[in-house]
């Protein structure tokens, strides 16, 4: 495309857009002369699924008698499990006055009052909503993975954030891994690991490591130069330049990885429930089989008040002043909290007391009951306009087209889009994906990802030029989209199953208000980086609002955009799979099968493969927003 | 320097561990939750919740007398049929108290692994079928000879069919061979995953009320059978053996004896808690009418369970081990 804006002086004026509405007519004739040839139809019963069924069946049998499994794989689970009871242990041990009362003191330690007053009310009302339990072991298994994970993670961290040639090892691999749905990761662990709570605890260890790294190695990077020549010049040794001067100076940058890795690890446990890990993800899976939100809603807020507890102290933690020493001010209520709650646990009965809860789920079921049938007409039709004008017709078309003209568009679009060597790894992902026999499945994947994401951009184009234009919406739209990010995944799920019942489109629903918020934000971000000379310039030139907004402003802030577009669909896709649990089908509804079915495990675990594949291919189409200069850019500059 | 330690760590690792190296079945996991449990219990049961309401009033009833009669504590973590099996292995899970056949996982976890054995029926038959709504047995008599389903295939066309007759199938972990049969009883149909019994109770209701077609597996024992009126298909009958191979299934489902699966670690130190497992039986009108309470009186399962039990304490005394 932008080739054409190049070469059009020296030859015969062509219009900008013919080349692209050719090649555009050349896929549509070639579709419609090959349509229904070169198909690949999913096969459940494909060797290579066998295969790999087989190759389960296999270890399950030889699981204590290989010498892998027996010297190596058994004593990592068997070491996480032991760090997974141990907390599960102690924190059953505190009692649940004990454990609200430690709580509050190390909050109060960490931010204050205030923050020990929301960590009391918070964990206190895991209790009055009836799941003290569910809430202990999943805050056990999120504190025993976010402990693995940052004592992997920040060493590493630390070693890429010093050394380029390992930060360039480690990047690409991370890359990979943050754009892996969720789902991916668990079909390996149950071959190397089993399922219950180790392989629940190393799932959601792997899914945090990733950020614990990148963060760290930033925090590390971030650090002043001359800071560190000024201790060397000292005559400081390596080992003390480290302790003395890195990470001192990294503190708060770092601390913002232990926030980032425990919020990944809460929206992981939850998904590790499907290998039979405890805690509150059961309370969701048993809502989403009873399709009862009633079941779901407690869990979900439980999960949420972990996860904003946990943010603030330790969000507070990053901000306070690492020369200010804790003192009396602080040591003596933090003290006072965790004694009166340790005090009270032999006093107050072992479990908490049943009057002290507060029971919803019949009011909630009457409630999406009601939402259900008054607004039946409107979501009916939301959903089955939907469906039929773009779901099936895309679905219809990516499904009967030659899997060699797909690749083609494909290898096209990534290299207009990103250039030559995304295209290729974009090409090389599809052919995988072909290989591994799962085509049919991923090109459903893809619609019904295609669908949201373009939703998502619509709204989030609209919300975030809307914020833009106005400082007072933002300020409204802000914290939302605050609280909104601070959720993990699964809670999204439960207004989009009360409102769509198990459909295709319930997919499509909770992953837009999954991935509409970063969307939101980085347009927004976008449009108020244009320079405000340049737009107070296209003012004084008499542009009108809307021509400012469309020539001025959407154009400079392309690479936002297209980067908001990279995210969306990154995270849309994640989403579309947990979908898999909610109806939609394809491949998320593999993997799902692949756990509950042991015939069907091979299909699952190909599944998972091809749901990463699908990932780095749409991550790769989209993420040339970053490294190609824009043509719009290189006219205005 | 960094390998020499490497290497001295690996001995050390390989040393503490002996010559045996690990092996999965540890027993952390059992002993972790006793913590908060009081000091006067028994032990703790884990019983795994499969998902369908039907198994819940079993499990529930179990668990209540356990806790009521016997003072143990009870888990009922939510695990799924064959996850559930692999359970046994790990030490998740105690009881299956409701197994729906399952002749590969017996096999395999009961006669190769020996990490599982059956405690016997539990007094309910178990039978899956496809079932229509009764105004369309009336309005197309001849629909219940599963011959005549493609004639009628696009009465049952939805948005998610693919332009073939809808199929509803219930959660993804139910035994089905609906694929199977679909395919090789050459039926123009696509079997749709509703995801849940609660998709399917959905749907039954509504087709009964609304005059809705619909297709759909569905089980008995079942409280919707006195709720709802249903007709089931008829597939070709099933012989001894006519689903050994699930691929090539071409025949109805088999009429099971439901049977409680326990863990041979819960068998051997079970106790009292085994026994009562052991001798737990009831009629399919018992479990549904808990099963009924659970669903449509907005009981939990242990209110359900309790209201049962004060009300045929006959029953529930002979389980009780002396």
């Amino acid at each position: 495309m932008s080739t054409t804006a190049v070469t059009t002086p020296s030859r015969l004026r062509v219009p900008r857009w013919a080349v692209p509405a050719g090649i555009a007519v050349l896929f549509a004739v070639a579709y419609l002369v090959f349509r229904g040839t070169g198909t690949l139809p999913h096969d459940k019963s494909a060797p290579q699924f066998l295969a790999l069924t087989d190759l389960r069946e296999w270890i399950d049998d030889h699981r204590n008698s290989n010498p892998l499994f027996l010297y190596f794989l058994n004593y990592i689970r068997i070491f996480v499990g032991s760090v997974y009871t141990a907390f599960q242990v102690g924190l059953y041990a505190l009692g649940w006055p004990g454990l609200i009362g430690v709580m509050g003191a190390l909050a109060w330690l960490a931010g204050g009052w205030r923050i020990a007053l929301l960590a009391l009310a918070g964990v206190g009302s895991f209790g009055v909503l009836g799941l003290w339990q569910s809430s202990v072991d999943t805050l056990a298994l999120v504190a025993a993975s976010v402990l693995l994970s940052l004592a992997i993670g920040i060493p590493l961290g630390v070693w890429a954030g010093l050394s380029p040639r390992v930060r360039r090892a480690i990047m690409p691999v991370l890359d990979v891994m943050q754009i892996m749905p969720t789902f991916a990761y668990l079909a390996p662990l149950v071959l190397f690991f089993h399922i219950g709570a180790p392989a629940g605890a190393i799932a959601t260890m792997i899914y945090s490591i990733p950020p614990a790294i990148r963060i760290t190695a930033l925090a590390i990077e971030q650090v002043s130069p001359t800071a560190v020549e000024a201790s060397s010049s000292l005559g400081a040794t390596g080992r003390q330049t480290l302790f003395k001067v890195y990470l001192p100076l990294a503190r708060s940058t770092m601390a913002l990885a232990v926030n980032q890795t425990i919020m990944m690890a809460l929206s992981m446990v939850v998904i590790a429930n499907l290998i039979s890990a405890p805690g509150l993800g059961g309370d969701i899976i048993r809502g989403l089989s009873r399709a009862q939100v009633g079941i779901m809603l407690p869990a979900g807020i439980a999960i949420v008040i972990m996860a904003v507890v946990l943010d603030r102290m330790l969000v507070a933690l990053a901000r306070k002043n690492p020369h200010h020493r804790i003192g009396g001010a602080r040591l003596i209520p933090a003290a006072v909290l965790a004694a009166a709650g340790l005090a009270l646990t032999p006093l107050l009965p072992a479990e908490w007391p049943e009057g002290w809860t507060v029971n919803f789920v019949v009011q909630v079921n009457d409630a999406v009951h009601w939402a259900e049938t008054s607004w039946y007409g409107v979501t009916t039709f939301v959903k089955d306009v939907t469906t039929s004008l773009l779901l099936n017709p895309l679905e219809d078309l990516l499904t009967s087209a030659p899997w060699w003209l797909i690749a083609a568009a494909a290898l096209l679009l990534a290299w207009c889009v990103s250039g030559v060597r995304p295209a290729l790894t974009a090409l090389g992902c599809l052919l995988a994906i072909a290989l591994l026999g799962i085509w049919e499945h991923a090109m459903q994947t893809l619609t019904t990802v295609a669908v949201a994401v373009l939703v998502t951009l619509v709204i989030g184009l609209l919300l975030g030029v809307a914020a833009a234009r106005s400082s007072r919406y933002s300020a409204v739209q802000r914290p939302i989209l605050d609280a909104a990010q601070t959720m993990p995944a699964f809670v999204y799920l439960l207004p989009a199953l009360a409102l769509f019942e198990t459909t295709r489109f319930t997919a499509i629903f909770a992953s837009v208000i999954y991935a509409v918020p970063p969307v939101v934000r980085l347009v927004e971000d976008g449009i108020r980086a244009v320079p405000a000379t340049v737009v107070e310039a296209a003012a004084a030139a008499g542009s009108t609002s809307g021509q400012l907004l469309w020539k001025v402003q959407l154009p400079m802030a392309r690479r936002a955009i297209l980067l908001a577009a990279n995210q969306g669909i990154v995270m849309t896709l994640a989403m579309v799979v947990v979908g898999g649990l909610v109806g939609a089908g394809a491949l998320g509804y593999d993997v799902v099968v692949g756990f509950s079915q042991r015939t069907d495990f091979g299909m699952g675990f190909v599944a998972g493969i091809a749901t990463v594949l699908l990932g780095v291919m749409l991550d790769r189409i989209t993420q040339g927003a970053d490294r190609r200069p824009s043509p719009q850019r290189r006219k205005t500059t | 320097m960094k390998i020499r330690l490497l290497a001295g760590l690996l001995a050390l690792g390989l040393a503490a561990a002996g010559c045996g190296g690990a092996k999965v079945e540890e027993p952390s996991s059992s002993a972790a939750p006793k913590a908060q449990g009081s000091a006067s219990s028994a032990g703790t049961v884990k019983i795994a919740i499969n998902p369908w309401v039907g198994y819940e009033a079993s499990a529930n009833v179990v668990a209540y007398l356990l806790k009521n009669e016997l003072h143990y504590d009870v888990q009922l973590p939510e695990i799924k049929e064959q996850l559930a099996w692999e359970g046994f292995e790990t030490g998740d899970v105690d009881v299956i108290i409701e197994n729906w056949g399952h002749p590969d996982l017996a096999k395999k976890f009961i006669e190769e692994k020996k990490v599982a054995l059956s405690a016997g029926s539990t007094g309910n038959k178990g039978v899956i079928g496809w079932y229509v709504p009764k105004w369309m047995a009336d309005k197309y008599p001849d629909i219940t000879d599963w011959k005549n389903l493609n004639k009628y295939a696009s009465l049952f066309k939805t948005s998610e069919s693919g332009g073939k007759g809808q199929l509803l199938d219930g959660d993804p972990s139910y035994v089905t061979n609906d694929e199977a049969l679909v395919k090789n009883l050459k039926l123009d149909f696509k079997v749709v995953t509703g995801g849940s019994e609660a998709a399917l109770l959905k749907s039954a209701t509504q087709a009964q009320e609304q005059k809705k077609a619909l297709l759909f597996y569905f089980w008995t024992p079942h409280w919707l059978f006195d709720k709802v009126d249903l007709v089931r298909v008829n597939l070709p009958p099933y012989t001894q053996g006519c689903d050994s191979d699930p691929k090539k299934v071409a025949c109805d489902y088999a009429e099971l004896d439901l049977d409680k699966i326990v863990s041979k670690k819960f068998a051997d130190t079970g106790g009292k808690a085994y026994d009562l497992v052991k001798n737990f039986s009831w009629t399919n009108e018992d479990q549904n009418a808990v099963a009924n309470d659970m669903t449509n009186a907005g009981m939990t399962g242990e209110q359900a369970a309790k209201k049962w039990v004060e009300a045929n304490t006959a029953k529930w005394q002979a389980w009780i081990p002396k």
